[in-house]
């Protein structure tokens, strides 16, 4: 047991932490705050940097482009991401979900086509898993995909999906046999965001921001070449995206929640009447302290993960944990605000930041599994209890 | 950064789980916490055989010359089995009290219980506030102590304690052996730990630790108490995990085991996810100790506000869970759940520690 990083982590911190010195852009740090999407110019001159600099898809075998480093150091960099508060990366969806997806399950055409785009950011990818319909029961989904000689021809709806309005490709999860038993008859398909028949509206959430997609597909053609993995076996597929999906999610939600502790306790500071307030002190601390029991849970099922290939047991708490503390901090940050928490946008403290943040926030116990979901998930598959229906 | 014990680690931990099993069922436990006398020789002569009382004692007083995080493993363990006996007054507060002193450490490596006698029934509560009431004297080449300690941990039983006490120069740390003080037994909660006052009148004592180290030991002392404390909890909030865990897939109601009813699926849930969250923080203290690492001044406090306050919520939501029979005294959960008040009780309270967590983090610096 040795909470230190070792020599090559350390090293590999210390350059991270010098290229970040170096390649930031100018000004960032000192940006003002405020609530609002990301700024899709940043992020896509960020998300190229990184991929000269080696940093995108660290943990990728070496095969596809990736550095085939440990996931100690995708720890490391989301931390270090985190420290700086860096700009989002423009391929979230593709780095974390589609990329992996297409390495454990893709042809080598596909592999060949795909995989270097996500790497440098070029293709920007989104997810069209959830539908009106079909949420927690996903299996249910009804988007149709129907076989006409060499293409899928899709008619349906998807919803939640972030990056959609500038994507160029999709993971699509669709019904290609409504005769066969719910989990059978679904496939999944790359599926190009430019084709004719593909309509993109935005989905405005309670904090007023559009970060959300809906996606109309209309007698969209598929090609057959692009479906991922064998037809009905869609299913199987996309539990490797949402593997992947929770895979490293919790050093992100606990690169997000850094952040998010940090400005808690430098809004205390700047208020004199907050500091002084023993309870209020109180609950800042229980929210650092929350930070650092979901920081070492992550780096237990890490070491879990490192030693037997699998993510351990303990790993499934994070994002329960997380989006809970992340809504009691938020909200803790209104209280701080007092009165003022009733303000928005320009005459609000921080521009609205905080505002944003606690309305935000009540989506983090819905999006990527439900908490009701999370907890069936722990009951029965963690504590192997019976099943509840 | 690495997590994972070694393979001696681990192996201790089998072991501990396997021998306090196999020695300490919940009808003996029972049994021993009430007969009035909470101490069972023979368990802790086993635990001396196997080294635990001198697990981090140097090698050349017959010690095990290991670390922390050893003791850890068995904090956690013996917190699994709610072991009733003296070794956390002897090993989590006396042992890093009387650090140094070769005579005492070779006595706890043989398995002699000690303990710390500081609190005072006006006056110190904390180990961190100085002796008041509690004075010592020179005595021609010793000292004589007097004065009343409350709240001693198994100071009933003990056969010496480390005593503090306002000298003329300031706050120090003595030796006193048990036939230099009486020791009333308090009446308690948890069965399992007794707690005792100990009135000293001009008793003979022995200077371990003068004013100018005084309170770099005591800050020592409670770090490494509060941590053990920290991982007892942790052991007391699985041990809940695991009995509601048991009962909800067994326990039939209306024609399906109740753990299928997601209102009593979700509580237990929940204990599993506080419980790991608690086990992380326990162990980075556990690490902190031993690595007399420059964040223990907060990750330990943290870990024993979190881990006792996730042991008691584990403790209450196991008995909802249980139902009636997780009500009665017949079941082992209330030594557990007296157990939890205990730890989170002990030194300071979740939100005291938070206070302290809050005053670091607020300094501005």
């Amino acid at each position: 047991m040795d909470f230190r990083d070792s020599p090559e982590e350390a090293s590999f911190r210390a350059g991270l932490r010098a290229w970040l010195e170096a390649n930031l852009p100018r000004g960032w740090r000192a940006r003002p705050q405020g609530p609002g999407r990301t700024n899709e110019d940043v992020s896509r001159e960020w998300s190229r940097r990184l991929f000269e600099a080696g940093y995108a898809g660290l943990t990728w075998p070496k095969e596809y482009g990736g550095q085939g480093a440990p996931y100690t150091y995708q720890a490391i960099f989301l931390e270090e991401m985190a420290r700086v508060e860096a700009p989002e990366h423009i391929g979230i969806i593709g780095l974390g979900m589609a990329g992996p997806t297409i390495i454990a399950h893709g042809s080598a055409e596909q592999k060949a086509r795909y995989l270097p785009k996500i790497l440098s950011g070029e293709e920007v990818w989104c997810q069209g898993f959830s539908e009106p319909e079909a949420g927690s029961d996903l299996a249910s989904l009804r988007t149709r995909a129907e076989r006409r000689g060499d293409v899928y021809v899709v008619n349906g709806q998807k919803v939640w999906s972030s990056f959609a309005h500038i994507a160029d490709r999709c993971i699509l999860l669709a019904r290609t046999d409504p005769q066969a038993p719910k989990h059978e008859g679904l496939s999944y398909f790359l599926v190009d965001m430019h084709s004719p028949g593909i309509e993109v509206r935005p989905l405005v959430q309670i904090t007023g921001d559009p970060e959300f997609n809906e996606i109309f597909f209309t007698d969209v053609e598929v090609p057959a070449a692009d479906m991922l993995g064998a037809e009905g076996e869609g299913w199987r597929v996309a539990m490797t995206t949402l593997l992947h999906e929770r895979g490293t999610l919790g050093f992100a939600l606990t690169a997000r929640l850094e952040v998010a502790v940090r400005k808690l306790i430098e809004l205390v500071l700047s208020d004199g009447r907050a500091l002084a307030d023993a309870s209020l002190r109180g609950r800042v601390a229980q929210e650092w302290i929350a930070l650092q029991a979901l920081r070492f849970t992550n780096y237990r099922a890490l070491t879990n993960l490192m030693q037997t290939g699998v993510p351990g047991p303990e790993g499934s708490v994070a994002k329960l944990f997380w989006s809970e503390s992340n809504q009691r901090l938020t909200a803790l940050a209104l209280e701080v605000l007092g009165t003022r928490a009733a303000l928005d946008g320009e005459d609000a403290p921080w521009n609205g930041y905080w505002q944003y943040q606690q309305l935000r926030s009540r989506g983090n116990t819905i999006e990527a599994g439900t908490s009701e979901i999370l907890r069936n998930i722990i009951a029965e598959r963690v504590l192997g209890l019976p099943r509840s229906r | 950064m690495d997590f994972a014990f070694s393979d001696e680690q681990r192996m201790l931990k089998e072991q501990a789980r396997a021998v306090l099993s196999q020695r300490l069922s919940d009808e003996r436990r029972a049994e021993l916490a009430d007969s009035g006398r909470p101490w069972d020789p023979e368990l802790q002569r086993v635990l001396t055989e196997l080294g635990w009382t001198g697990l981090s004692a140097p090698e050349d007083v017959g010690g095990a010359g290991m670390g922390f995080i050893e003791e850890a493993v068995v904090f956690e363990e013996l917190g699994y089995a709610c072991a009733p006996g003296p070794f956390f007054a002897t090993v989590a507060l006396a042992a890093p009290a009387a650090a140094g002193d070769t005579q005492i450490a070779a006595a706890l490596v043989k398995g002699e219980p000690w303990t710390l006698a500081h609190c005072e029934p006006e006056g110190a509560s904390s180990l961190l506030d100085r002796p008041r009431a509690t004075k010592a004297r020179r005595s021609g080449r010793g000292w004589r102590l007097s004065g009343t300690k409350d709240l001693v941990v198994g100071g009933d039983v003990a056969a010496g304690a480390v005593v503090s006490a306002l000298t003329d120069d300031g706050p120090a740390l003595f030796a006193v052996a048990a036939a230099a003080f009486t020791a009333r037994r308090l009446a308690v909660l948890d069965l399992t730990r007794s707690l005792a006052r100990l009135d000293l009148d001009d008793a003979d004592a022995r200077l371990l630790t003068g004013p100018d180290t005084y309170a770099q030991v005591m800050e020592r002392v409670r770090l490494r108490a509060l941590a053990a404390a920290a991982l007892e909890a942790v052991g007391v909030g699985q041990r809940a995990l695991d009995l509601a865990r048991a009962y909800a897939g067994e326990r039939q109601q209306f024609g399906r085991p109740i753990g299928a009813y997601q209102a009593v699926s979700h509580k237990v849930a929940d204990t599993y996810m506080e419980v790991e969250l608690a086990r992380s923080l326990a162990y980075w203290a556990a690490w902190c100790v031993a690595d007399d690492a420059d964040q223990a001044a907060l990750a330990i406090p943290a870990a024993k506000a979190f881990a006792t306050e996730a042991a008691l919520a584990a403790c209450e939501r196991s008995i909802q869970v249980h139902g009636g029979i997780g009500f009665t005294w017949e079941h082992p959960l209330h030594r557990y759940y007296k157990r939890a008040r205990w730890l989170a009780s002990f030194e300071a309270t979740p939100e005291q520690h938070r206070a302290e967590v809050a005053e670091r983090l607020l300094s501005g610096a």
